[in-house]
């Protein structure tokens, strides 16, 4: 079909496309987001390719290579470590709130889903975590003028990070939160749920083109601390190989056609 | 009394974009003319516009889903840029941001590449400020109906604003507004027919 034919259909038939897909997405849903808790898998040591500790209340970014896998452990359980990502090689293409969501049909990214870009493409694939619950919706901690000059927050973190990349308060936009619980009622209000993480939990992302990241070392703002409770560790490894069947690349339509445009891109 | 002449008043046509400075105090009307028609809406402070509307601190400081009177709108600095002091539709959104070419091709297939878009919008009034795709963050989309469900589930379903249905937003201090009369008719934020929307900006009150 056309673009030109595309953009002359009847209402009727746009909306026969749409209903098409959200039958679609309602089939996968019971694919991601399972809450049985798991452990971290262990890495092989000859596997590591760098591990840091981030202090409570800090920040850390690197660049990552497409291929290598950024395991976040939350040794001392902080209730939120935000994260953000652009392309390494061109930072106007970042981590996109409203794709992500949409596109994936849910607010709560989970094991099997992808992080999105602003261009169509899949910056790093979720491929296991511990089934605890990530917010992308409310962001993180900011300057508070009550507080002592020392209080960190994640806005300053996030800037700070950005920073030392050459990139600055332009280059930021909503960002992820991962091991955050937060609900949402039937009337669309907001609960913190204070037993969705714990110590020990862990996500691991997937690179699927080279990458800046940042992580904030500091709590979610509807947790119940404004301190976080301690380090947490940044380790980059290289996962196993990519497998033909990989449930992030392939288990929706929606997937599939993101890894197109990735992969089309890293080929050149 | 006699209501002062409008400082603008003028219908933006269906698919195109909009953009105008609203200084601290004024009242920007938003009226969707004929229903369901989503308004994609970014606020810059208008002398630095490296601050600009940031939608988790506004999620944050109402920590409810969906914008409507009394939501404040506020800046990525934590700053009110503005309030929002009427409200016919009752559901605004600002989680799923604006649709794109290269999103389309994700969301609907490669074969929706070449239709017109939101960010196409935004990109062209943006340039008129020297901004780029930098500067495009997640937005508001007025009259826009994406439920949030309490298992995660984001749809975007019919929208519930009937013709004439408007929504009041106040300044706060003074701002840089732009708009993206949504083209989507992939799916139904419009209906699936973008239909042209009247902006109305007057001065407020005196406080």
């Amino acid at each position: 079909m056309t673009g030109a034919s595309l953009d002359s259909l009847t209402p009727a038939q746009y909306r026969e496309r749409y209903d098409a897909l959200v039958r679609d997405a309602r089939a996968n849903a019971p694919l991601f987001g399972g809450t049985e808790r798991r452990t971290a898998p262990s890495i092989p040591a000859e596997a590591i390719r760098s591990r840091d500790a981030i202090p409570a209340g800090w920040y850390w970014s690197a660049r990552v290579a497409r291929g290598t896998t950024l395991r976040i452990l939350n040794t001392s359980g902080t209730p939120g470590i935000a994260a953000f990502f652009w392309s390494a090689h061109d930072p106007s293409e970042r981590y996109c709130l409203g794709d992500t969501v949409k596109i994936q049909w849910s607010v709560r990214p989970s094991a099997g889903r992808v992080l999105l870009s602003d261009m169509g493409r899949v910056l790093a694939s979720l491929v296991a975590d511990s089934g605890c619950t990530h917010d992308t919706l409310l962001g993180g901690t900011i300057r508070d003028p009550g507080e002592a000059e020392s209080a960190r927050n994640t806005r300053d973190n996030l800037l700070l990070a950005a920073g030392k990349h050459g990139l600055g308060k332009r280059d930021l936009a909503p960002f992820v939160t991962f091991f955050a619980g937060v609900d949402t009622d039937s009337s669309g209000r907001f609960l913190w749920a204070n037993a969705a993480c714990a110590a020990g939990d862990f996500v691991d992302l997937r690179a699927e083109m080279d990458l800046i990241v940042a992580l904030s070392n500091t709590p979610h703002p509807l947790a119940q601390t404004r301190v976080a409770l301690g380090p947490i560790d940044a380790i980059l490894w290289d996962g196993p190989a990519l497998a033909p069947d990989d449930p992030c690349r392939t288990a929706t339509v929606e997937a599939r056609r993101a890894f197109k445009n990735t992969d089309a891109l890293v080929r050149g | 009394m006699i209501a002062a002449r409008p400082i603008c008043d003028r219908v933006v046509p269906a698919r195109t974009a909009w953009s105008h400075a609203l200084y601290r105090g004024q009242i920007l009307r938003i009226v969707d003319l004929e229903g369901q028609q989503a308004v994609d809406t970014l606020f810059y402070n208008l002398h630095d516009t490296a601050e600009r509307y940031d939608a988790q601190r506004t999620l944050l400081a109402q920590r409810r889903a969906y914008l409507g009177t009394g939501s404040r709108i506020v800046s990525n600095d934590g700053n009110i840029l503005a309030t929002i002091v009427a409200d016919t539709c009752g559901l605004h959104d600002t989680v799923a941001g604006a649709c794109s070419c290269e999103a389309n091709t994700v969301r609907f297939g490669h074969e929706t590449r070449y239709m017109h878009a939101c960010r196409e919008n935004f990109l062209l009034e943006l340039a008129k400020y020297d901004m780029t795709k930098r500067d495009i963050v997640a937005n508001i989309n007025f009259f826009m109906n994406v439920p949030v469900r309490p298992d995660g589930e984001l749809t975007v379903v019919d929208g519930v604003s009937a013709p004439g249905a408007f929504v009041e937003i106040r300044a706060e201090m003074d701002l840089l507004c732009v708009i993206s009369n949504c083209p989507q008719v992939n799916n139904p934020c419009n209906g699936f027919t973008p239909t042209p929307i009247r902006v109305v900006i007057r001065n407020g009150a005196n406080r």
